[in-house]
């Protein structure tokens, strides 16, 4: 089994979490009503918990180190999220339609993962379905609630969609390492996570009446450790305990 | 404890001689141990003095998000991020609880919001001092949810069904936290010089404001007096502050952390601790507006509701499109 294969998915798929996780939490208590800081939370909760699975497997795999040692002790560079989660989380807007694209893809990239030829992201992909499948359906109620809802809550929403249309491109278009765990039985095509992606967002958003951007250009590098400047400040704050405090235990 | 000085009728507690049958009846319940329930007949004092008493509380717990929310994105570990970040859920959690006992009493959530961003209701002075290092997420969850346990333990018992049963929920979940809160001190004590004056730097500053919480001695006040005869409150604030110094001390102790009290000494005769005078006058002044923090907090509130507006109103629109088209359908 090529080790390191899987180990460059754990860490795309750990950090996707992780970074998502850290742009939840900033919300909390500063979200526009009481049931979305809970759920919020729980979302950031959620992903936390499976960050520190998609990490620990990373990390046992880089020889012993600690899902907590790659949270907090790798530079921007050895990143391996998707451009999408990084970018802030603007209005509340901006941040659904961020948690939609993300969770429209994570849900089947889950599914698929199910069936990895590596048990250890096989379990951890069962574990995590669980919650996403619930993040999905609620991210997808929102959209369609808000897209559908005043002429200010479908102009916010149709502008945050045009924002970060061209960054779910990424999630979806492998490249060589992608192809190679596909090919290895590790992870599954994800051309299959495309188009499960495509007919569940195009469904949506037709019924939220927003229009996906035509021809959006796709922005993408993350997955190669290529960020925006915006990760930089996201580890500055992640980080910052263990980087001051090196070797501390709390 | 969450809720400070609120206050009842004003007036004195009134003799069952003294009471309308309806009002004798009801205050027999209440000395009975029977609960009351949303719509069972109660003397208006009784209704908007739970509503004032829920209304702050279920405050607290919503501005109490924002100090401890202020550390998710920088807690050291994975696994004390995912515990705070459950800790904030649980609060908000029991925000919502508490405005839902305040409703079955007549008020909306709304109204109680906007009573809490035009500044007319209070939430707990607590909440109005800053965290500054982790250890502050520690203090704040060893004492500040310790010295509420001690006032909602209590309150578990209150006359009135609906808060007594979310106070009963509330309860299991704040002595977790507190346990969490006391298990990152222990960590931290354990830990190196840094940590160790981290620890003990949070403890000074958050010592006093946490004896704060229980609110002024309440011996003589006839608010106080009314509550308790009404079952809303079953102690006075000095049997709860002293409580909690009897139990907090020796925790402190255990893990090697000073008390900041020059004159805190045990006194053998009545079985507790002896403390120092509370700075009344620093109480008064954050309940005032003036803590450290105060304009921060509301200014927090309102920017989320202000901004969150779009929000709400679009899903109104929804539901009523939704509404019509079900209309239309049928």
């Amino acid at each position: 089994m090529p080790n390191a294969d899987s180990r460059e998915l754990a860490l795309r798929m750990g950090d996707n979490c992780l970074i998502l996780a850290q742009r939840l939490g900033a919300w909390c208590g500063h979200a526009p009503a009481l049931e979305e800081d809970i759920a919020l939370a729980n979302t950031a909760l959620d992903l936390i918990g499976q960050t520190r699975l998609w990490l620990g497997l990373a990390g046992e795999m880089e020889g012993g180190k600690s899902a907590d040692d790659l949270a907090f002790q790798r530079d921007a560079r050895a990143f391996r999220n998707c451009l999408l989660v990084e970018q802030p989380n603007g209005d509340y807007a901006h941040t659904l339609v961020r948690q939609f694209l993300f969770d429209a893809w994570h849900a089947p990239m889950l599914t698929g993962l199910m069936k990895s030829a590596d048990p250890r992201v096989a379990e951890i992909a069962a574990k995590s379905i669980k919650e996403v499948d619930y993040h999905l359906e609620r991210s997808t109620d929102l959209v369609i609630r808000l897209g559908d809802g005043s002429e200010e809550s479908h102009a916010r929403m149709q502008s945050a969609l045009d924002d970060f249309y061209p960054f779910a491109g990424e999630l979806l278009t492998p490249d060589a390492v992608d192809e190679a765990l596909a090919e290895a039985g590790l992870a599954l095509d994800l051309q299959s996570v495309r188009s499960a992606w495509r007919s569940h967002v195009a469904a949506t958003l037709q019924e939220a009446t927003l229009t996906a951007p035509v021809d959006a250009p796709v922005r993408k590098g993350g997955k190669q450790g290529l960020h925006s400047e915006a990760l930089g400040y996201v580890l500055a704050e992640l980080q910052w305990m263990q980087r001051a405090y090196p070797g501390a235990e709390w | 404890m969450y809720a400070q000085e609120v206050k009842s009728t004003g007036e004195a507690v009134k003799s069952l001689k003294e009471m309308s049958p309806e009002e004798r009846a009801f205050q027999e319940k209440i000395d009975a141990g029977v609960k009351i329930e949303p719509k069972d007949w109660m003397p208006e004092g009784y209704r908007k003095t739970l509503i004032r008493q829920i209304s702050q509380h279920a405050h607290s717990e919503i501005v109490g998000e924002l100090p401890e929310g202020n550390w998710i994105t920088r807690a050291p570990t994975l696994e004390r991020k995912a515990i705070l970040l459950a800790k904030v859920q649980d609060e908000a959690g029991h925000g919502l609880y508490l405005y839902c006992a305040a409703e079955t009493l007549g008020v909306s959530r709304d109204e109680m919001t906007e009573q809490l961003l035009s500044g007319k209701a209070k939430y707990s002075s607590i909440f109005n001092y800053p965290t500054l290092t982790w250890a502050d997420i520690g203090a704040i969850g060893w004492l500040v949810d310790g010295a509420a346990i001690m006032n909602q333990v209590p309150l578990q018992r209150c006359s009135y069904g609906p808060y007594s049963r979310a106070m009963i929920r509330i309860c299991k979940e704040e002595s977790f936290h507190q346990r969490q809160g006391y298990a990152i001190m222990m960590q931290l004590m354990k830990g190196d010089a840094a940590q160790r004056e981290m620890a003990q730097d949070a403890l000074n500053r958050w010592w006093w404001p946490s004896l704060m919480m229980f609110g002024p001695s309440d011996a003589d006040s006839v608010h106080s007096a009314q509550s308790m005869a009404w079952k809303i409150k079953q102690n006075t604030n000095d049997e709860l502050r002293q409580k909690f110094v009897d139990q907090t001390v020796p925790q402190a102790e255990f893990i090697g952390l000073k008390i900041p009290d020059p004159d805190l000494k045990w006194n053998e005769e009545k079985g507790g601790y002896d403390f120092g005078e509370i700075d009344w006058n620093e109480f008064h002044e954050v309940l005032k507006g003036n803590g450290p923090c105060n304009k921060e907090r509301m200014e927090a509130r309102r920017k989320a509701w202000n901004d969150g507006a779009w929000f709400r109103d679009g899903l109104m629109a929804h539901a009523k499109k939704r509404a019509a088209k079900k209309i239309a359908a049928e």
